[in-house]
């Protein structure tokens, strides 16, 4: 999903880096508002653990592969703001030093993958736990729901950007049903895989995930769970 | 032999550890086995000819660029060893930066306190 330089044009891509500046601003700003103590150490986690499985491509049809964005499960386990930072992180340490995804598309490839995924995820993620019955399996599935359809999102993202300053040849719309088909298939993936992360981390320390902090504020005073550490 | 609770609640400690463990295990061992197929945009890009108006990427020659380190033969180990060095960096980058955004807004709220 990562924009090489070339594909879109340089005004479009000097004005998505200007709205990826903001973007990441504010999301900065959120972030500062919103951090304590322990959440910094685990944001740095977050931006590990999504660089690490974005190297993970894994086959999705016949010569095709998708990696997880990351971007829906960084916002559930700290938040949209701060997952937001902590994807942008990860997109500029893969431009830089691993040269993938273009430094003049560093903008589009911040939209596209860490702040529209993380805020967009964030925001199905809060929709769709609200249709589903309270616990934590409801939170995890509706990570994943979340996840998948931000990855159509990110993929819509990029046929828009296509449509404004694409310099190829193909019409928009063989790109679009191109994109969002391939990317389907994809989404599917992130979805497991975000929703498998998400239970795993619920199951270990609710108390670390953002997406849960009510749900970790209902279980606290039953009597269920301090009874099990009580000597 | 009666363990102790198997509920004790993972510190916060051992789970950053134990998470940033995973991440580099993912890293160095699994990653060079990741499929190598194009991925999805790249695959759109090859079948509708939007990968021929792709241009070089101005750090293609650096050191670690492809998630290959220059100089280590072994792919395996080049790959794996890349993915360590970027789950390294991407810690401390984004640890630093949040570090700093936590810092700013504290010195910030100090000095309004005054005014």
């Amino acid at each position: 999903m990562h924009i090489p330089d070339g594909f879109i044009d340089g005004t479009t891509s000097a004005g998505a880096a200007a709205v990826a500046a903001g973007g990441l601003g504010a999301s900065l700003r959120r972030a500062g508002e919103v951090l304590d103590e322990r959440r910094v150490p685990l944001a740095g986690l977050v931006a590990a653990f999504v660089f690490a499985v974005q190297m993970l491509n894994f086959p999705v049809a016949s010569g095709t592969s998708g990696h997880l964005l990351g971007g829906a499960l960084a916002a559930v386990l700290v938040g949209p703001a701060v997952g937001a930072v902590c994807v942008s992180v990860v997109l500029g340490v893969q431009a830089l030093l691993f040269a993938d995804g273009g430094l003049s598309a560093l903008g589009l490839n911040v939209i596209n993958m860490a702040l529209l995924t993380t805020l967009g995820g964030y925001a199905i993620f809060i929709v769709v736990r609200r249709l589903l019955p309270r616990g934590p399996s409801s939170l995890a599935l509706a990570s994943g729901i979340a996840a998948a359809v931000s990855v159509v999102i990110s993929a819509l993202a990029f046929t828009v950007e296509y449509a404004v300053g694409g310099t190829g040849t193909a019409s928009v719309s063989t790109v679009a049903a191109a994109m969002v088909g391939v990317h389907v298939l994809i989404g599917v993936g992130e979805g497991v895989i975000t929703g498998l992360v998400v239970g795993a981390v619920l199951a270990t320390r609710p108390d670390l995930v953002w997406g849960a902090r009510d749900l970790a504020l209902d279980l606290a005073p039953t009597a269920s769970v301090p009874e099990r550490v009580a000597p | 032999m009666k363990r102790p609770s198997r509920r004790t609640r993972l510190g916060f400690g051992a789970f950053v550890v134990a998470g940033l463990a995973l991440a580099l295990v993912l890293a160095f061992f699994v990653s060079p086995s990741a499929s190598g197929d194009p991925d999805g945009l790249n695959k759109v890009a090859n079948d509708t000819g939007l990968a021929d108006t792709g241009t070089d990427h101005a750090l293609d020659d650096g050191p670690t660029a492809g998630y290959e380190v220059r100089g280590v033969d072994n792919d395996r180990i080049s790959t794996g060893l890349a993915g360590v060095i970027g789950v390294a960096v991407t810690f401390a980058v984004a640890g630093g930066v949040m570090l700093v955004v936590r810092r700013a807004r504290r010195t910030g709220r100090v000095r309004a306190v005054p005014k």
